[in-house]
């Protein structure tokens, strides 16, 4: 009896082995037919870099490049922390608002001094005509602003209130949607800007757009740097850092800003709807692969530059929307890691 | 001088009152247990003897030189922290986090009370493996490492046993017993682990939004236990 039941365990474990190795096998095959592929359109590929590196003489896409690069870097090393502390959705939400105060601010650009109330003295109306105009010619001071205080507001909301963050964020970013879509829609109508807005462009982008999103990249990136320790301390574990005497509370606030930074910066190129997806999938991607903090920082900053230049390659040479080129790379990447991953337990 | 005196405490969430009028002391090298069924006020407690909570009345003083970045803090595990992707090590290290003032980054002394905790808790040999492939014994061990970072004087323990198999939970015991003889460190330990808690304990409170016990393990073990027996008797 128990030989008979040994030998029937034993058997079980020859199949689950079995199946799993079936797994590794099917995974090292597509692995195998995605190097096939690569080697035999190793053609196109070259043409395609060739290509590439004709468009790099413009100054657009120099602007586009470096202002990317940067914005890459800065979302992945912060999207490491807002996945692990469950805020991913905070980029989502954020970049929505993102749109309706772009919106609001370009719209501002219809105020004329006649068109404000009579009753108000002609000096003060001149005034707030200037400032609408000039907030409309270069709106992203105004967008940034607004961000940063909605993710105040959902921070506070998530943390205080007894509605849960996910709801608040949906309730938020969907209203600064419509209010986006309503000004739109009374204003210029949905014309190119808007559609650029939502989809991303690298031509987006101004002259002093570059300048703001440089500085802004750079602050975000020294800061992240040197709060490391602090911020994977409350990542990890809030309710041990706010009790031994960390001050928590900061620490998200300043997470919630370079957040807010980041999107603001690159929701240009990416659009709205996409920018989510820089903060999200380098940081997923690379958790599959590393165990360690330090280590999947490094390598979702290195996947995240890496699939913006693929992507923006991509978007070049075959004239595919940028945003969208550059997610799709990021999905690839993603599938090929969790492959990875799965073959190496 | 006591660690921590709680004087006439009282917490209360939303008009319910969850701690009414507790009052006792922690003092160095002290072993205290608090005990109680669940919704009974005792983790409420230690969260505000944490100060994570503020108190509707009463007061809680620090005193002895201790100060709120000197407390060593061994909070119950989420879900998100199991699978958590980070180094023994870098865990253990961010326990020092609170000393670090207006330094940006660790320092060499960080690193070598990190050392040396994570030897006294026998885990330097997982020092790079990673949090989230430990077993829940070793987890707890690494987080304990990462508290003594955090203290030289007090620990305070939320259910620490909670998902440990009986060996696990065994062991644990035994690491605190030893942290609080050899090293002279004061505990105080939530439980609703009756037997194994109270068993290396010098001091036992009982909740129950009130403080329905507190004094000696040998009084709690002669008396209290028999009241409450022969009480629901």
């Amino acid at each position: 009896m128990g030989d008979l039941l040994a030998k029937l365990l034993t058997r079980r474990q020859d199949r689950e082995g079995g199946r799993r190795r079936g797994g590794a096998v099917a995974l090292w095959a597509i692995l195998a037919l995605i190097v096939l592929w690569v080697l035999t359109h190793l053609g196109a590929i070259g043409q395609a870099f060739a290509a590439f590196g004709g468009y790099l003489q413009y100054r657009f896409i120099q602007r586009a490049l470096v202002v990317g690069a940067l914005v890459s870097l800065c979302a992945s090393l912060l999207g490491v922390t807002l996945v692990l502390k469950r805020y991913s959705m905070i980029g989502d939400g954020l970049s929505h608002v993102g749109f309706g105060s772009l919106t609001v601010a370009m719209s501002l650009g219809f105020v004329t001094a006649d068109s404000l109330p009579r009753f108000l003295p002609g000096g003060l109306r001149d005034g707030v005509a200037a400032l609408c105009s000039g907030i409309a010619a270069n709106p992203l001071p105004f967008t940034l602003v607004v961000v940063v205080v909605c993710a105040f507001l959902l921070l506070r909301i998530s943390e205080r209130s007894s509605m849960r963050g996910d709801s608040a964020i949906a309730l938020i970013s969907t209203s600064a949607l419509a209010v986006g879509v309503i000004v739109t829609s009374m204003t210029s109508g949905m014309n190119v800007d808007v559609y650029n807005y939502m989809f991303g462009s690298i031509l987006a982008m101004s002259s002093s757009d570059v300048y703001i999103s440089v500085g802004l990249s750079v602050v975000v990136l020294v800061l992240f740097m040197l709060f490391y320790p602090r911020i994977f301390a409350v990542t990890f574990d809030e309710a041990f850092a706010r009790a031994t005497g960390v001050k928590a509370g900061t620490y998200n606030m300043l997470i919630a800003l370079l957040t807010a930074m980041t999107v603001v910066v690159g929701m240009r190129m990416m659009g709205t709807l996409l920018i989510s997806s820089l903060i999200i999938f380098p940081a997923l991607s690379s958790m599959r692969l590393f165990s360690h903090f330090r280590a999947v920082t490094i390598c979702s900053a290195i996947v995240s530059v890496g699939c913006f230049l693929l992507g923006m390659m991509l978007s070049c040479v075959y004239s595919l929307p940028t945003g969208a080129g550059i997610v799709a790379v990021n999905l690839v990447v993603f599938i090929a890691f969790s492959a990875i991953g799965a073959i190496r337990q | 001088m006591a660690l921590i005196a709680m004087r006439d405490v009282t917490i209360a969430f939303e008009g319910i009152v969850a701690v009414d009028h507790v009052s006792f002391e922690v003092d160095p090298g002290d072993y205290l247990v608090i005990l109680g069924e669940n919704g009974s006020g005792k983790s409420t407690l230690m969260r505000a003897m944490l100060g994570l909570v503020k108190p509707r009345s009463g007061s809680i003083v620090y005193g002895d030189g201790l100060l709120q970045n000197q407390i060593g803090y061994l909070p119950q595990q989420t879900a998100a922290q199991r699978d958590f992707p980070a180094s023994v090590e870098e865990v253990v290290l961010s326990g020092c986090v609170n000393r670090m003032g207006r330094r940006f980054f660790t320092n060499r002394a960080d690193r070598e009370k990190a050392e040396r905790n994570m030897a006294l808790l026998d885990i330097t040999g997982l020092k790079k493996k990673s949090y989230r492939n430990l077993s829940g014994g070793q987890q707890q061990r690494a987080l304990l490492a990462r508290a003594l970072c955090a203290t030289d004087a007090l620990l305070l323990l939320d259910e620490p046993v909670t998902g440990l198999d009986p060996a696990a939970a065994q062991e644990f015991y035994d690491v605190i017993r030893e942290l609080n003889h050899s090293h002279g460190v004061a505990v105080v330990m939530v439980s609703h682990d009756l037997g194994g808690a109270i068993r290396d304990a010098g001091k036992v409170l009982v909740m129950d939004r009130g403080m329905d016990f507190f004094g000696d393990v040998e009084d709690y073990r002669s008396n209290f236990a028999e009241r409450a027996v022969s009480s629901r008797g």
